[in-house]
């Protein structure tokens, strides 16, 4: 290659610093998963966005893990030969979806008291919210002790089958949240980080809210 | 001990403190290189346990009447050959082509070559390492407990594998084993996914931009969207089998089942909706295993080449759509499975068009290497060796494509032909290449380059020999999982070719020894590595070797242009590292 004719092209190819990634010179949270106990990183590592990243990513796969579930759900409910037996949803899961719904409205609340900076407010429907997702758990376990009554277990019939799959897997998933929302009640006091966390346990409350809500009108109009 | 040195918006901190004593710094250790060492070592375990299960097949199919000492009752029946098959796979698949190039060096390289120190949450990293580690010990157990392992294959079809031990040895405990085993797996594979895709979005350094990242990033990126969308259909799925097993349920179990003279418990289960849900995993799988390889190969073709990567951002696309379309072409496993002939039809040509794609990167890759001042270091053998098989496996895939064709060879040798060239050693060889590429980065010393090329050539040569006339025995309609071909008519003349497989293999595999030797001599004896010892242009090579904790050793780097700049006209080197300011470029004289 003759040199001479081209060295101009070399700054092109420098061009910019350009547009691209982060910067981890963070807004002073602390770093890492390894957050309170803050042992062995020294300042700033993870901008506290990654970690609403981490939950949206998260919940894709939460996503996919269950219409998993529910893609079998239909294909096996209209097999022939399918021995289905259209499952009668205990009543109380009218009142339980009531109560999900609601602890959504009151978390939100929260978050508007605690961007108001009003401390005790948001402390207060915050532990609202926890109060009413734990009804919901409660609520759940009844339907399933109603239907045990009733002789429907879990290997009655794939419809019953289903149902405890879908409440199961939903009620593990909701026991996690309930622990999240514990954990900002009482743990998370970083002022930063807690801002994050609260963003980021309100986003997966929400949607183990609207996905029971897509599970219940599943097993109610789907049946 | 927290070190604070955070000074306004400056990127300089002090060095992360490292952990003192044994435990936390190798043990239980938050540091992503730590962990992509642990998963490396993992896998490495896992393939030679892999390999022997395979030689043991191939032993068994030219000898199946031979005594072996650590066989009781001498022979190797029908069943023990079926526990290798599954076995064998099983370990291949999960905790070797999954493990090694996204887990090990993913792990690694992904945070160091987009300028991050560590990964976006590095106790997830650790969790799904041992959650990994937790699966590898169920599905070793299943060898021990009581009927061994199990005998469903790697896919574990129902009904065999939904039924317990009535349907055969192995299906008891090993089975239950191998469900949970998988479904860990998936755990941990999807913890993983979502710190790979949260710390590729989000921790990137100043000037990282998305088309200015390494091929290698983009692959395991793409690779951990489509573990994260595949992997919790695989625990859906597994957890379903579970039930069917141990709680009496019929998801996957048909009615009026007689196995062993006895009528099974189940009704109106669908077997074809367990293989629906693996293989809407499974085809997505293939891909998790292959891409990185790709990105490796692009990686160090450009490197050794002295060239850019040629069509730098088609190659990045077409990792993207390979990707996607990787995610509707799970039908293609199941032609001959009574599915409707438009189905057939669509999968058929949604399978056809990943050629695209895969035409476009092989493309690349000669354009990459043409007119290059090639270096024929170990890792660009293996980069090419990579090419190579990946073409030959691939262009047979164009003929399962299709399901006229595929009726006839579908669960024939030609099949297990195709995917071990494209999925198998292609991805073993993307696993050697950035092994003998990144060794001198990890343990801070070069390897052996002529043990490095006798192991090339054995093993590049020694998979061809095993692999090429397989396709023959399948065209000729050897039926795969046979533990005995020999003792069916129409097969017994295939024998011969049988055996030149398994002389090749065993001479493969001992190949591989030359390996081992130079991995563990160059451990402690090979000579030191520099920063920078094969001249290339990515972050890694901008830090020490082995890197420090917080891999740069106190500064954040910034990056000015893109990862291949090699030869540029009018520079004064051959490359320009994507760290050095503009200012610091040395010009021709």
């Amino acid at each position: 290659m003759p040199s001479t004719i081209v060295t101009e092209e070399i700054e092109l190819i420098h061009a910019d610093k350009g547009p691209g990634g982060g910067n981890f010179a963070g807004d002073g949270g602390n770093g890492g998963d390894d957050g309170d106990t803050g042992n062995s990183s020294g300042g700033t590592r993870v901008p506290q966005r990654a970690y609403i990243t981490g939950m949206i990513i998260a919940l894709a796969g939460i996503l996919m893990f269950f219409m998993a579930f529910v893609s079998a759900y239909i294909v096996r409910k209209d097999m022939p030969n399918s021995a289905w037996i259209p499952l009668q949803v205990p009543r109380i899961l009218w009142l339980n979806t009531f109560v999900l719904i609601a602890s959504s409205f009151t978390l939100v609340r929260a978050h508007g008291r605690f961007t108001a900076k009003d401390e005790e407010g948001f402390r207060h429907w915050w532990a609202t919210s926890t109060i009413l997702g734990v009804l919901f758990v409660v609520g759940q376990i009844i339907a399933w002790h109603q239907l045990a009554a009733q002789g429907i277990f879990l290997a009655t019939n794939p419809s019953s089958s289903f149902f405890y799959v879908f409440t199961g897997a939903h009620g593990v998933h909701l026991l996690g949240g309930i622990l999240a929302l514990l954990y900002v009640q009482f743990r998370a006091t970083r002022k930063v980080a807690r801002g994050t966390a609260i963003e980021v346990v309100s986003l997966y409350w929400h949607f183990m809210d609207g996905l029971w809500f897509f599970l219940f009108l599943l097993l109610y109009l789907g049946r | 001990m927290s070190s604070h040195a955070h000074t306004g918006g400056s990127t300089v901190h002090a060095p992360m403190a490292e952990p003192s004593g044994f435990i936390r710094k190798y043990i239980f250790s938050v540091d992503h290189k730590v962990i992509g060492i642990q998963y490396f070592l993992l896998a490495l375990t896992a393939v030679v346990i892999g390999i022997v299960l395979s030689l043991l097949m191939r032993f068994h199919l030219v000898w199946p009447n031979a005594t072996l000492p650590f066989v009781s009752g001498g022979q190797m029946s029908q069943e023990q050959y079926l526990a290798l098959v599954t076995m064998h796979g099983t370990i291949m698949v999960f905790f070797v082509l999954t493990t090694a190039p996204q887990g090990g060096f993913g792990n690694y390289f992904l945070p160091i070559q987009i300028g991050a120190p560590d990964m976006a949450f590095p106790r997830l990293n650790m969790l799904s390492f041992w959650v990994t580690f937790l699966a590898f010990v169920c599905i070793i157990a299943a060898f021990v407990v009581p009927g061994g392992a199990p005998i469903s294959g790697w896919t574990g079809y129902t009904p065999l594998s939904g039924l317990g031990e009535i349907s055969g040895p192995g299906e008891g405990w090993g089975q239950t084993l191998w469900i949970v085993s998988i479904s860990l797996f998936c755990l941990a594979s999807l913890l993983g996914a979502l710190n790979f895709i949260a710390t590729t979005i989000d921790l990137r350094a100043p000037g990282m931009s998305l088309m200015r990242m390494p091929l290698t990033v983009w692959g395991w990126f793409v690779t951990a969207i489509l573990g994260l969308l595949a992997f919790g259909v695989l625990l859906a799925g597994g957890i379903l089998l579970l039930l069917d097993r141990s709680a009496g349920t019929s998801f996957f179990i048909p009615a009026g089942l007689v196995v062993n003279d006895q009528l099974q418990p189940h009704s109106g289960g669908s077997p074809l909706l367990w293989q629906h849900l693996f293989w809407f995993f499974g085809h997505p799988e293939v891909y998790i295993a292959i891409l990185p390889g790709m990105g490796v190969a692009s990686h160090v073709l450009s490197t050794f080449a002295r060239k850019p990567v040629y069509g730098y951002r088609a190659m990045a696309y077409a990792i993207c759509a390979i990707g996607f379309l990787g995610f509707m072409v799970w039908g293609h496993h199941m032609f001959v499975s009574g599915m409707s002939p438009y189905s057939g039809f669509a999968f058929s040509v949604l399978t056809m068009s990943i050629g695209v794609p895969s035409a476009i990167k092989t493309f690349n890759w000669l354009g990459t290497l043409w007119g290059g001042k090639i270096q024929f270091k170990t890792p660009m053998l293996f980069a090419l060796g990579f090419v190579s098989l990946f073409v030959s496996g691939g262009l047979s895939g164009l003929f399962l494509a299709q399901p006229a064709v595929d009726n006839m060879l579908h669960a024939t040798y030609y099949v297990v032909a195709h995917f071990h060239l494209v999925m198998g050693v292609a991805a073993i060889f993307g696993i050697f290449a950035a092994t003998y590429f990144w060794f001198p980065k990890m343990f801070g010393r070069m390897m052996n380059e002529p043990l490095g090329k006798i192991h090339f050539w054995f093993t590049f040569v020694g998979a061809y020999c095993i692999f090429m006339p397989m396709h023959f025995i399948g065209i000729a309609g050897g039926i795969r999982r046979y533990a005995d071909a020999s003792a069916v008519g129409f097969l017994a003349h295939l024998q011969p070719v049988h055996q030149f497989m398994t002389i090749a293999a065993f001479i493969t595999g001992a190949a591989q020894l030359f390996f081992l030797f130079n991995f563990f001599y160059s451990l402690k004896f090979g000579p030191k590595a520099s920063k920078n010892p094969w001249n290339a242009t990515t972050l890694e090579w901008d830090t020490d070797s082995p890197p420090p904790m917080d891999n740069f050793g106190g500064h954040y780097p910034s990056v000015y242009r893109g990862p291949y700049e090699f030869s540029v006209p009018g520079a004064g080197d051959d490359f320009i590292p994507q760290w050095l300011e503009p200012s610091q470029v040395a010009r021709a004289k």
